[in-house]
């Protein structure tokens, strides 16, 4: 068994490639290894802004010994033919062996195949790993034709400790020559480091201010920057994105704390987070208490400064004094005008060539949000002056929903997109939750947001998504396999949790074809396209549902039926059938259909004809019969009633009564009977049991 | 900050540190080009040069104008005019990091006490149809620097990869001299009366050249000289044999008139485009014609 340790050491490598980069490096070479039929034990892939490390433990030293056959000629085959194969198999006739099948004897040339030591596949499988490497972006550098990340400087694997040797091709430059040096940190640890092993690597790097493991450095840094926080009476605002980030940017972290100059502290919180964030890398922290942002920001600094850091925080400071400075004056300047002025300027800015401005956009959103908000529980119990008030509120912000999108502060950090809208909509002096709704509308933005909160915003959002969606398959931009460019599945998901979380009576159907009517620029939805918007939002669905635990087979079940067009009802009617299938009844229903189900299969293929229609009550000759026969009917009645009122619970319970007769009738009762009637009507009546199930869902979905 | 050579540290004399260093090393030392353009890299020692298998190494400062930043003379730290000092390496040696380092380090700035760091910054110019992969390099969280290394220019593959290192001089001068207001820059290094800032050089050309950037171009003319150049380019390149470097003049001059309309505000989104568009067929027509010229060294 032997160790083997890889690194590719090149120049800075983008943060945000790091850790794909890694794992495509392990997964590349276990595979070549794999078709070599070289198992290891472990692996494991780092990265640093630096290098790609792989470590593998307990591979074979060789590849097992292969006796391979091959089929020759027949043995009275002509002498040339058989010299061709002896030739082509590279052996002598002694080493073949003759075999007979049904046309005679012939040939079967026996090679061995010794098995080729794991070194020697080893330096040509990385080499090939590097020329080919999945780089999302890649370069040349000097006169080389190799591509990599960045110029990539030098390549160390060794196995059990010895050098691995082979190059990688840089024509006409020098190749890239493996062997057993690399280097610690850019200005804490320069020196060419000897390596053998993969713990021998791991102590140098240590000691040369290299922390290898980016989990490693993020906890490093996550750790200091708490306690830092906590030493001030401050608490991290956490940000995992942002962890990761700092964490591929550095190779040995000093985390420091730095000040924020009061006067800034005016500006909204959001603006200087962002700047903080997007601009400068730093972590901000705040009050624990009232969750203010603290004047105090974290910055991740990649060496011990001979000074302590008093150079590098004083630096740091200075400059984000200058960035705030900055975003100061956007804000003041945007201050200077109003949302409307803002919301005048979207005439300019185009949405998509095909569906107009964003001006236009706007419109349509507050058209929609309009008459949304009028179904929303706030306003179907409201006073109708009420009403009136919220629907114009709704309209109103749908209009300047996008109207920030123009300010200058959006143009420098999109991210603030709606947050500055609810800024400069207060700042106008319009009402909060007309500024809420700006600000959430674009909610929830990934599966850890939070939907929108009240009745306005909930319209906006939904009105703005629905929208979109109905844009794109007007015009067929539909979301092609990993192509999603506008989003269309994160804004059909927003509409399922917008209406799930906030329980929301929307008849999707109707809504889309109001959605339409305002699309303008010459668009309409046609019915297949409607229809097909429609199988979207329920695959959606189906994604949230797994998402969410829920078994996949009971989803189908339900969502199978056709003719749904309320998400909350489907959702509803799902949750009542996995309850129910979780209760005895359930259960044993499931498995009773289950069994009239593979009967019906069975004797309709061996008669080649469908059994169904109503059973003959005179025709029936066991009681079960008789009282199965009965309940159907009450059960189905019931059932589809229940359905038609919205109370799966009370379907669920209409076919729990049929547990009862299912099973004695099983019991008791022969389908195959003798007399043919009597048979053909025990084959309706299963049909029967079918029929009313699928009142409620297809049963024929539920596995298990 | 102590420099580690304890040298003067005013505007000027960073220049001169950049130029003697490069100078060392080998560049060939030049001059600002005498054409108005948005950076650096628009000066033919970058562009052209890059193009083509014949090693160059070049250093210089160019003046910018970026029409569009010009904020009157009110914003401490962002000027319409500013100066950058350019280096371009061809082939990008095996070592140009560390050089830049050491520029640094030469320039008062101690990696074992200020964090540099080179952080991901894709280099792109749609005017010039050209790109390259690099970063920005940060010192104690301040921009100082862009690199780059060239893999297209007009369209064209590099042959040889350039590596081009682009200091923002101002910038870089606020952090050595410790000023967070740009205008306060000491630009000559003398004292007392006969010290000279950066705003005694160009505060009053901030205030002037936004007036003019902003507010009193005459459009017509400007969009008449992007025209004319676009015409005058055609023609210098149609021309036996074809004209590439007085070509590729016009060729600046149209992009430097499109900045200037954009400034002005009379180009829409979509007319955005289509100017950036013109400009980079232009500049693509010159890096080919450029490419046949006995200068690029190239067969082709």
């Amino acid at each position: 068994m032997a160790d083997l340790l890889l690194e590719l050491f090149s120049e800075e490598i983008p943060a945000r490639m790091q850790g794909r980069a890694s794992a495509d490096l392990q997964k590349l070479v276990m595979d070549a290894l794999a078709a070599e039929n070289i198992f290891a034990d472990g692996a494991k892939a780092f990265a640093t802004p630096r290098r790609l490390t792989l470590a593998v433990s307990g591979l074979p030293l060789a590849q097992e010994d292969r006796k391979e056959e091959r089929k020759g000629p027949r043995t009275d085959a002509r002498q040339k033919a058989i010299e061709g194969f002896l030739k082509s198999a590279g052996v002598t006739l002694d080493q073949c062996t003759v075999q007979e099948d049904k046309k005679g004897s012939f040939y079967v040339a026996v090679i061995e195949k010794p098995g080729r030591a794991v070194e020697e596949l080893i330096a040509e499988i990385v080499p090939n790993v590097v020329r080919n490497f999945p780089w999302p972006k890649s370069m040349r550098w000097g006169k080389g034709s190799l591509r990599w990340v960045r110029p990539l400087h030098s390549i160390l694997c060794t196995l059990d400790g010895d050098v691995v040797p082979f190059e990688v091709a840089n024509e006409p430059d020098a190749s890239i020559k493996s062997g057993n040096v690399t280097y610690g940190h850019r200005f804490m640890g320069p020196e060419a480091i000897t390596v053998k092993t993969f713990d021998d690597y791991v102590e140098k790097l240590e000691r040369q201010k290299v922390m290898l493991d980016p989990q490693a450095r993020a906890d490093h840094i996550l750790t200091d920057a708490k306690n830092l926080a906590h030493a001030q009476n401050l608490e991290l605002i956490k940000d995992e994105a942002l962890l990761t980030e700092v964490a591929g940017l550095i190779e040995w972290p000093t985390v420091l704390i730095g000040q924020i100059d009061d006067e800034f502290m005016s500006v909204p919180q959001e603006v200087l987070t962002s700047t903080m964030r997007a601009n400068q890398k730093y972590f901000a922290l705040r009050d624990p208490k009232t969750k203010a942002l603290a004047p105090r920001f974290i910055v991740v600094s990649n060496i011990e400064a001979e000074d302590g850091g008093t150079a590098v925080v004083n630096g740091n400071e200075r400059v984000l004094r200058a960035r705030f400075a900055d975003a100061r004056f956007l804000w003041e300047e945007d201050k200077k005008q109003t949302l409307e002025d803002f919301a005048k300027k979207l005439t300019q800015v185009t949405f998509h060539a095909k569906l107009g401005t964003v001006a236009e956009k706007a419109d349509r959103i507050a058209k929609l949000a309009g008459k949304l908000v009028e179904d929303l529980p706030e306003a179907s119990t409201a006073e109708p002056a009420e009403v009136l008030n919220i629907v114009k509120r709704a309209k109103v912000a749908g209009r300047l929903a996008k109207a920030d999108l123009v300010s200058g502060m959006v143009f420098e950090f999109p991210e603030l997109q709606g947050f500055m809208g609810r800024y400069y909509a207060l700042n106008d002096g319009l009402d909060a939750e007309v500024a809420d709704a700006i600000a959430q509308h674009y909610q929830p933005q990934g599966p850890s947001d939070d939907v929108p909160q009240g009745a306005i915003a909930q319209a906006v959002a939904l009105a703005d998504k629905l929208d979109t969606l109905v844009g794109f398959w007007a015009i067929d931009e539909k979301p092609t396999g990993s192509k999603d460019p506008f989003a269309l599945r994160r804004a059909a998901l927003g509409v399922i949790r917008i209406v799930l979380e906030r329980k929301i009576s929307l008849d999707l159907g109707e809504r889309l074809i109001n959605a339409a009517t305002h699309l303008g620029n010459n668009l309409s939805l046609s019915d297949e396209q409607r229809q097909d918007l429609i199988s979207f939002f329920t695959e959606r669905l189906k994604a949230y549902l797994r998402d969410q635990g829920m078994r996949h087979d009971i989803v189908e079940a339900v969502l199978s039926l056709p003719g749904q067009v309320d998400l909350q009802l489907m959702v509803k009617r799902i949750e009542a059938l996995a309850d129910f299938l979780k209760t005895d009844d359930g259960a044993n229903l499931a498995a009773g259909y289950k069994r009239a189900a593979n009967i019906l299969r069975i004797e309709e293929k061996k008669d080649g004809t469908p059994y169904e229609g109503a059973p003959d009550a005179a025709l029936f000759v066991d009681a079960e019969e008789k009282v199965l026969g009965d309940a159907i009917s009450k059960a189905r009645a019931l059932a589809s009633a229940s359905i038609q009122g919205e109370d799966f619970v009370s379907a669920m319970a209409a076919l729990a009564t049929l547990r009862g007769p299912v099973d004695a009738f099983f019991e008791k009762v022969t389908v195959n009977a003798d007399d043919k009637e009597v048979r053909e009507n025990r084959l309706k009546l299963l049909s029967e049991i079918r029929t009313a199930l699928h009142e409620v869902a297809d049963f024929s979905r539920i596995e298990g | 900050m102590t420099s580690p050579k304890g040298r003067n540290r005013s505007f000027q004399s960073l220049i001169l540190t950049l130029q003697q260093y490069w100078a060392d090393y080998g560049c060939v030392i030049l001059q600002p080009y005498d054409v108005e353009m948005g950076a650096g890299t628009f000066h033919p020692a970058t562009t052209l040069r890059a193009l083509g298998p014949k090693p160059w190494e070049a250093a210089f400062v160019q003046p910018s104008r970026r029409p569009t930043d010009g904020r009157y003379g009110e914003n401490p730290n962002r000027f319409q005019h500013y100066y950058q000092f350019q280096v371009i390496l061809k082939p990008s040696p095996e070592n140009i990091q560390e050089l830049y380092l050491q520029s640094l380090y030469e320039l008062g700035i101690d990696p074992k006490n200020h964090d540099i760091r080179f952080v991901e910054d894709d280099w792109e110019s749609p005017t010039l149809g050209a790109w390259g992969l690099g970063w920005e390099v940060w010192c104690d969280g301040m921009e100082v620097s862009q690199f780059t290394y060239f893999q297209q220019v007009g369209g064209i593959e590099c042959d040889v990869v350039a590596g081009e290192l682009t200091y923002g001089l101002e910038r870089l001068a606020m952090y050595v001299q410790g000023v967070d207001n740009g205008y306060e820059l000491d630009f000559n290094g003398q004292e007392g009366d006969r010290k000279v800032t950066y705003g005694d050089v160009f505060h009053q050309n901030e205030v002037q050249y936004s007036h003019h950037n902003f507010k009193a171009a005459d459009t017509d003319m400007l969009l008449r000289h992007f025209e004319d150049a676009e015409k005058e380019c055609a023609s210098l390149l149609a021309y036996e044999p074809p004209l590439a470097q007085p070509a590729y003049d016009q060729c600046i001059k149209a992009s430097h008139a499109f900045n200037l309309l954009d400034a002005r505000g009379v180009i829409s989104a979509t007319e955005r485009q289509a100017f950036i568009g013109r400009v980079r067929n232009l500049s693509k027509a010159c890096c080919e014609a450029y490419l046949q010229s006995p200068q690029a060294g190239g067969e082709k």
